[in-house]
C-alpha cells in the first residue's frame, strides 16, 4: 500500500519537473545564474575573451621590455605605478608578467575559454539534448572559472604582486615566499585560484562526459558523433584523468608553503641563512606537475582540432577525409599523452635509459598528429572550397600546427634537449603548436557558430582583416625565436643588455616586439566585430553555412530544451556532402535514407540486407532517370 | 506522460554516471598522491614510513567494511520497499562512517605521540598525514550524502528518487571503503 502511495507521488513528482522549464524567466536565472547550457557557453565564451585580453595586454608589457630595455615609457609608470618606476618595468613585475600571461592563456583561454565554451554548446545541440547530464554542476563549473579568474587578477592589486616563478611554478621558488616577492601572497593566490579553476574544469569534464555517453539522441551512435564532439569528448576524459594530479601536486605544495613539511624542499640557504626544511625532493613536483602539464597541452589542441576537422569540412564541401582515422589518432593522442611527460625533464639528472624511453614515446606522437595532419590536406584536395572566415582560421590552424610540430621532433629528442632546453626555441615551438593553432581553433569556432551562439552573422570584411594581420603577426612573432633559441638565448631574461653574446638579438627582438603590436591592434578588429555583431549584426537564417551537424536543426531563437518538439532522430553520418546523385551538397544528418533513394550507396546500410534490396529494386526502377542525369 | 518520464530516468542514468567518473578522478588523486610517495621514498635510504604503523588503523579498517556491509543492508531494504529497515541501516552507516573518523583522529594522536609528526624531515611519514587526511574529506562527503539520502527518506520523496540518491551514495561509500583498504595496504607494505 506504502509504495502505491509512494508510485503516485512520483509519477505527479515528475510533472512538476517537467513544468520546471516552462516557468517565467527573471534576469538572474536567465543571465547570471543560468542553467541552460547555450547561455553558459556565451559565458564561458565572453570571460574566455575577457581573459585573453587581459593576457594578451601582459604579453605586450613584456613584449616593451624586450624590445626596447634601455628605453623609459613614463605612461607605465602612470598604470603600474610603482612595478614601473621611471617608467621601466622592474625584473620582479617581468617575471610576474610571463608568470600570469602563460597561466592566464593555458588555463583560463585555452582551456576554460575553449572547451568550456564548445562543450556547453555544441554537446547538447550535435548530440542532440535537451541540456547536460546536470545544468546545476554546469553552472557551477562556470561560476568556479569565474571565480578562479577574479582571484588571478586580484592578485595584481597586492602589495607584493602577483606570482612569478613561471606558469610551472617549480619549487622552491614557488615554495619559498621569501624567494621573490611573487612567492608571497600572490603565489597563494595562484594556488588558491587554480584549486578553484581545477574544481571548475573537473566538473565541467564530469559532465560532458555523461552527457556525451547517455544523452545521444536516437540512431546518434558514436561513429555518427561528428568529430568536434569525438574531441570535446576525448579532452574531457584527458581533464578528468589528469587534473586530480595536480591538485595533489598543490595540496604538497600549499603544506610545504604554509605548514612547514619538506615535500619539495631540501638544504636551502637564502639570503646566508639556512632553512629548516630537510629531505625534499624538487623533481617530485615536476613528476606530478608535467603528469598534468603534458595531457594539459592536448587539453588544449585537440578541441581545436575537432573544430577544424568539421569547419574544414563543411566549407570544403566534402567529407572528412579519414573520418575513422581522425578518431582513431585522436585517441592515440589522448593515450600517448600521458606517458611522455619525462620529455619536460630531460635535463633534471633523469636517467639516460629513462630519457630515451620518453624519447621513443614522444616522437611516437608525430604519428597521430601527422595522420591529423595530412587528413585536413586531403580534405581540402579538390574540394569546393568557400573561404569563410571560419574556414581561413582552420587552414590557419593547420599552418601552425605544421610548423610547430615539426619543431617538436626536434625537441622531443633528449640529446638535443640539452642544448635547447629552456631556450627562445621552446617559446617559438609551444606558442605555434599550441598556442597559435589553439587560439586560430578557437577564433574559427567562434566565427563558425557565431549565429548559432546569438542568432546574427559577424562582418567578414572586419574578419579577413583580423585574420591576415593575426596570421602574418604570428609568424613574425614566433618565427623569428628559433634562431635566438637555436643560438642559446635563454627563455624568461629580463634584459638582453647585460650578456655580450645576447646583444646581437637586441634588433630582432625590436622588431618582434613590433609585430606583437600589431597583431595585438589587429586584435580590435575582432572584439568590435564581435561585441558589434551581437547586437547589430545581420541575423543569421538557421542553416547559414548550409552544414549537416544537429545544431543546425534547431530554431535561430534560443529555447530551453533546444528543440520545440520531439528531438530529432539521425539517420547518418555528419560528413555527406557532395554526395554524388543528391541535388543539394549537403544532405542533414536527419534525412533518412528514403528521401535520398537517387545518392544512396550500398555501403550507407552498413551491411542491412533489407535495406540493400529495397535500394537495388529503386535503382532497377529508375535505370533510365539515374543515366540521364549522370 | 510517457515521453516525460523516459527524460526523467534518462537524466538520473546520466547523473548517476557523474558518480563513477567522480570517483574515476578521486581514485586519480590519490593514485598521484601515492606514485608521489613511491617516486619520493624511492630517491633516497633516508626516507621511507620506518615506524610500526598504529594499531587502531586496525579498528578503523574494521569500521568501514562493517559500514559497507550495512550500506548494502539499506540498498537492498529499499528495493524491497522496506523504508523503516533502510532508515535504520542508513543510521548504523552515519553511525560507523563517525567511528572510523573518530578511530582515524586516535591514530593520528598515537603517531604525534610516538614522536611522528605532521612536519617532518622524512615526508615519507607526513605522506600518512596526507593519505588520511584527503581520504577523512571524502569521509565527510560521503556522511554529507548518506545524511541527504536519509532526508530524501524521511520525507518520502518519490521513490525512484530515493533509490537514485542511494545508488548513488552507496556507489561513493563503496568506493571510499576500498579506497582506505588500498591506502592502509599501501602504507602496510611500505612500513
Amino acid at each position: 500500500m506504502a509504495s502505491a502511495v509512494k508510485l503516485d507521488h512520483a509519477v505527479s513528482g515528475h510533472h512538476h519537473d517537467h513544468d520546471h522549464g516552462h516557468h517565467k524567466e527573471t534576469f538572474i536565472t536567465k543571465y547570471i545564474f543560468s542553467q541552460d547550457h547555450k547561455m553558459i557557453a556565451k559565458q564561458f565564451l565572453i570571460t574566455g575573451i575577457i581573459m585573453a585580453v587581459i593576457a594578451m595586454i601582459l604579453s605586450v608589457l613584456f613584449r616593451l621590455q624586450l624590445g626596447w630595455p634601455d628605453k623609459s615609457f613614463p605612461i607605465l609608470e602612470t598604470f603600474l605605478g610603482k612595478w614601473a618606476e621611471g617608467g621601466r618595468i622592474k625584473p620582479d613585475f617581468f617575471l610576474a608578467l610571463v608568470t600570469i600571461h602563460g597561466t592566464m592563456m593555458v588555463f583560463f583561454v585555452l582551456t576554460a575559454g575553449l572547451s568550456g565554451t564548445f562543450s556547453n554548446l555544441l554537446i547538447p545541440l550535435q548530440i542532440g539534448a535537451r541540456d547536460m547530464a546536470s545544468p546545476f554542476l554546469n553552472m557551477l563549473s562556470y561560476w568556479l572559472f569565474f571565480l578562479a579568474c577574479a582571484i588571478m587578477l586580484g592578485s595584481f592589486f597586492t602589495q607584493t604582486g602577483p606570482a612569478s616563478a613561471g606558469w610551472t611554478v617549480y619549487p622552491p621558488l614557488s615554495a619559498l615566499p621569501k624567494a621573490i616577492p611573487g612567492s608571497g601572497i600572490g603565489m597563494t593566490l595562484w594556488l588558491i585560484s587554480m584549486t578553484s579553476f581545477v574544481a571548475s574544469a573537473l566538473i565541467g569534464g564530469l559532465n560532458y562526459i555523461s552527457t556525451i555517453l547517455n544523452m545521444r539522441t536516437r540512431g546518434m551512435d558514436l561513429w555518427k558523433m561528428p568529430l568536434t564532439i569525438w574531441a570535446l569528448f576525448l579532452t574531457a576524459i584527458l581533464g578528468v584523468l589528469t587534473f586530480p594530479v595536480l591538485v595533489a601536486a598543490v595540496v604538497l605544495l600549499i603544506f610545504d608553503r604554509s605548514f612547514g613539511t619538506s615535500f619539495y624542499l631540501s638544504e636551502i640557504v637564502v639570503a646566508g641563512q639556512t632553512l629548516p626544511n630537510q629531505g625534499g625532493s624538487p623533481i617530485l613536483w615536476q613528476h606530478l606537475f608535467w603528469f598534468l602539464g603534458h595531457p594539459e597541452v592536448y587539453i588544449v589542441i585537440m578541441p581545436a582540432l575537432g573544430i577544424t576537422s568539421e569547419v574544414i569540412a563543411v566549407n570544403s564541401r566534402k567529407p572528412i577525409f579519414g573520418y575513422h582515422a581522425m578518431v582513431y589518432s585522436l585517441i592515440g593522442i589522448t593515450v600517448l599523452s600521458f606517458i611522455v611527460w619525462g620529455h619536460h625533464m630531460f635535463v633534471t639528472g633523469m636517467n639516460p635509459f629513462l630519457g630515451g624511453v620518453f624519447m621513443i614515446t614522444t616522437l611516437i606522437i608525430a604519428v597521430p598528429s601527422a595522420v591529423k595532419t595530412f587528413n585536413y590536406l586531403a580534405t581540402l584536395w579538390r574540394g569546393n572550397i568557400r573561404f569563410t572566415p571560419a574556414m581561413l582560421f582552420a587552414i590557419g590552424l593547420v599552418s601552425f600546427f605544421i610548423s610547430g610540430g615539426l619543431t617538436g621532433i626536434f625537441l622531443g629528442n633528449s640529446v638535443l634537449d640539452i642544448n635547447l632546453h629552456d631556450t627562445y626555441f621552446v617559446v617559438a615551438h609551444f606558442h605555434l603548436v599550441m598556442g597559435s593553432a589553439a587560439i586560430f581553433g578557437m577564433l574559427c569556432g567562434v566565427y563558425h557558430w557565431f549565429p548559432k551562439l546569438f542568432g546574427r552573422m559577424m562582418d567578414e570584411k572586419l574578419a579577413y582583416l583580423h585574420f591576415w594581420l593575426t596570421f602574418a603577426g604570428a609568424y613574425l612573432v614566433f618565427f623569428p625565436m628559433h634562431f635566438m633559441g637555436l643560438d642559446g638565448v635563454p627563455r624568461r631574461y629580463y634584459a638582453f643588455t647585460e650578456f655580450e653574446f645576447m646583444k646581437e638579438w637586441l634588433t630582432v627582438n625590436e622588431f618582434v616586439s613590433w609585430a606583437a603590436i600589431v597583431a595585438a591592434l589587429a586584435q580590435v578588429a575582432f572584439l568590435y566585430n564581435f561585441f558589434h555583431s551581437i547586437f547589430y549584426g545581420k541575423k543569421a537564417t538557421p542553416n547559414p553555412w548550409h552544414a549537416n551537424t544537429l545544431e543546425w536543426t534547431t530554431p535561430v531563437e534560443h529555447l530551453h530544451g533546444n528543440w520545440p518538439g520531439e528531438i530529432p532522430a539521425v539517420y547518418r553520418w555528419p560528413y555527406d556532402y557532395s554526395k554524388p546523385g543528391h541535388e543539394e551538397d549537403f544532405i542533414q544528418q536527419t534525412t533518412p535514407f528514403s528521401q535520398t533513394m537517387s545518392s544512396n550507396l550500398l555501403h550507407d546500410f552498413e551491411g542491412n540486407m533489407e535495406a540493400e534490396r529495397i535500394q537495388l529494386d529503386w535503382e532497377a526502377k529508375h535505370k533510365h532517370e539515374m543515366s540521364t542525369r549522370v | 506522460m510517457k515521453r516525460v518520464i523516459e527524460g526523467d530516468v534518462q537524466s538520473l542514468r546520466a547523473r548517476k554516471f557523474l558518480m563513477w567518473l567522480f570517483v574515476i578522478s578521486s581514485f586519480m588523486f590519490f593514485a598521484a598522491l601515492t606514485s608521489g610517495f613511491i617516486v619520493y621514498t624511492g630517491g633516497s635510504a633516508e626516507r621511507g614510513i620506518k615506524i610500526v604503523l598504529p594499531q587502531i588503523f586496525k579498528f578503523s579498517t574494521g569500521a568501514i567494511i562493517l559500514s559497507s556491509i550495512t550500506m548494502y543492508r539499506a540498498y537492498w531494504a529499499a528495493k524491497r520497499l522496506d523504508f523503516t529497515q533502510e532508515k535504520r541501516y542508513l543510521v548504523f552507516t552515519i553511525l560507523l562512517g563517525i567511528l572510523f573518523f573518530a578511530f582515524q583522529l586516535l591514530a593520528w594522536h598515537t603517531l604525534i605521540e610516538e614522536g611522528v609528526y605532521f612536519v617532518n624531515y622524512n615526508a615519507s611519514q607526513s605522506f600518512i598525514y596526507v593519505f588520511t587526511g584527503a581520504h577523512l574529506l571524502h569521509i565527510i562527503l560521503g556522511i554529507f550524502f548518506l545524511t541527504y539520502t536519509l532526508l530524501g527518506c524521511i520525507k518520502n520523496i518519490p521513490h525512484n528518487h530515493n533509490l537514485f540518491r542511494l545508488e548513488v551514495t552507496s556507489i561513493f561509500w563503496h568506493f571510499i571503503d576500498i579506497l582506505w583498504i588500498y591506502l592502509y595496504v599501501f602504507l602496510l607494505l611500505g612500513q
